[in-house]
């Protein structure tokens, strides 16, 4: 299937979930998800015999500015080869998501490093820790108004 | 279908009862610290190790002892040039790799067309350097299980491909060789004969790597039957490379999603077939990268005849201002499929560059393969997956 097919498919089953999509002209097509409906949408993907989404290709947060978080997942199909990208806007004062780690198992490093660098909260993650930063870190260094700090622990940052 | 299923793992083994006791002995679970310097984590990693006794419960790595920030510093470049002697600095044994992914991914961004000498020349150096990468992961596998000789007999092929890297482009290790639109260097004159040269050398001694150890019985036992990783769990995890290979599936981005001119030559995809054990086992991913060693060469001996003569500088851009859009550009390296999602906003300098390194998603496929095996297991499975730290913590 190409992307518009997919598009297509994806509001059938899910009308209200799909606000907005770039599928012609695009180096990359994408489908905007509603947050709330992510979970339903990746499992249906996953499982549908015409999508096939086997593979979490990549799982990316996103700092848009102005107040806007994001996430982007890139799904490929190793069966029926064929992509599409799922992307999720979120309110930066409260970044919650669902996760999808129960639908691809690769998601939980994934998702565990967004919240780390982006501070978006995946909830229902079963582990949801700092994974590249240190545990008591102050912030989420991957946001653009990240302002590195003048100390930490004690000890003066030389940059 | 129950999201869960897919993904159901092994339970540790527990005696029932101990033989002249009757009942189970009482135990407890002990939890040990494996790193982070710890001469087989092949670099800064720790693992908390949960065990019963010599059996494994679980493993939890701990990883970000080598974070820089990559993806920071990515978007306070000045260009998107500048970025490419950081990308070297991911998977620091294939440097080469890591640059074609990020040039292919920027040149699409932009829509430039590379001259054909030049694709041929990535081409070549991308299989080299998959080469030194599965020699590495080879010999270091090997003196991770106890055999310290076969890692002495890579390094002496590895160096003869540094010398070309070297009299190519001056560099060893970290090269920033390939850029936007063209490569730094052309290649020496005497290139193709040396090349030559070397894949004669190197052809008999996979057979004398193969003798000394891959069908070596003590290797045999370390590895066979163990860490068994089924297809269905590892694509779950999104493992690639190698490691997926070995468990069986038919996937590698050079045929499957061609980039630069992979589809123009003729290789095999060597997958586990489960020989020596199971499939899916350390012995099977151990074995699909001494194949793909011998695959590599017939591309390098393919693409070296065909080389056509040109400027390799002829196409760079004056300067690189991608309109603004975004891509998701992924490209087999040794470790598996190395993913860069570079987002433009039209400026001088990528808004955003997020990588997907292979050896950050294939560790954290370590704990399923980990459960249930022993201490000593541990070291043989994480050896198999061949990850490299500075790409795991980028």
């Amino acid at each position: 299937m190409n992307a518009p097919e997919i598009c297509t498919a994806l509001k059938e089953r899910f009308a209200d979930a799909i606000p907005e999509a770039k599928t012609d002209n695009v180096l990359q097509p994408s489908i905007n998800v509603v947050p709330g409906t992510i979970k339903e949408v990746a499992l249906f993907l996953r499982d549908d015999e015409r999508m096939k989404f086997d593979l979490l290709m990549c799982l990316s947060g996103m700092d848009y500015t102005g107040g806007k978080l994001g996430v982007v997942y890139h799904l490929d199909s190793t069966v029926l080869k064929h992509k599409i990208t799922l992307k999720v806007q979120l309110p930066t004062d409260s970044p919650h998501v669902e996760s999808v780690e129960e639908i691809w198992k690769t998601a939980n490093w994934h998702e565990r490093e967004a919240f780390d660098l982006f501070g978006i909260i995946f909830d229902h993650h079963p582990d949801l820790r700092r994974i590249l930063m240190p545990d008591d870190w102050d912030g989420h260094p991957l946001r653009k108004d990240f302002q590195v700090p003048e100390y930490y622990n004690g000890m003066k940052v030389p940059y | 279908m129950d999201p869960r299923a897919i993904t159901a793992e092994p339970q540790a083994r527990r005696p029932d009862t101990v033989p002249g006791l009757g009942r189970s002995l009482d135990s407890q679970e002990m939890v040990i610290n494996m790193g982070p310097q710890h001469p087989s984590t092949h670099g800064v990693l720790r693992l908390e190790l949960v065990v019963d006794g010599e059996i494994v419960v679980d493993v939890i790595p701990h990883i970000g002892y080598l974070h820089r920030c990559f993806e920071k510093h990515c978007e306070h470049m000045t260009s998107y040039q500048q970025v490419i002697p950081y990308a070297d600095r991911l998977d620091y044994v294939a440097a080469m790799s890591n640059e074609l992914g990020y040039v292919v991914g920027v040149e699409r961004l932009l829509g430039i067309k590379v001259p054909e000498r030049v694709e041929y020349i990535r081409v070549i150096m991308a299989e080299f350097s998959r080469i030194v990468s599965h020699l590495i992961a080879i010999g270091t596998y090997g003196m991770d299980i106890g055999a310290f000789t076969p890692f002495l007999y890579c390094m002496r092929d590895r160096e003869h491909v540094l010398d070309i890297f070297e009299r190519t482009c001056g560099a060893r290790l970290l090269y920033n060789y390939m850029w936007v639109g063209g490569l730094s260097h052309d290649v020496p004159p005497d290139f193709q004969e040396s090349v030559r040269r070397f894949c004669r050398y190197f052809k008999p001694n996979v057979k004398e790597l193969n003798d000394l150890l891959s069908y070596n019985k003590i290797f045999v036992e370390r590895t066979a039957n163990v860490g068994v990783l089924p297809a269905a769990v590892a694509v779950n995890y999104a493992v690639s490379g190698p490691a997926l290979r070995g468990s069986g599936v038919h996937w590698d981005l050079r045929r499957d999603d061609p980039y630069s001119i992979y589809d123009r030559f003729e290789f095999d995809i060597p997958v586990g077939l489960g020989l020596k054990g199971t499939v899916g086992d350390c012995w099977d991913r151990y074995m699909v990268r001494v194949h793909e060693m011998e695959q590599s060469v017939r591309i390098i001996e393919q693409a070296v005849e065909q080389l056509p003569p040109g400027d390799v500088q002829s196409a760079i851009p004056k300067r690189i201002r991608p309109n603004a859009g975004e891509l998701y550009a992924r490209t087999e390296t040794p470790k598996g499929e190395l993913g860069y999602y570079i987002v433009s906003d039209g400026t001088a300098s990528p808004f955003r560059v997020k990588v997907k390194a292979p050896s950050f998603v294939n560790l954290s496929a370590l704990p399923a393969m980990c459960r249930g095996a022993m201490i000593s297991d541990v070291v043989a499975i994480l050896g198999s997956i061949d990850i490299v730290l500075g790409e795991v913590d980028r």
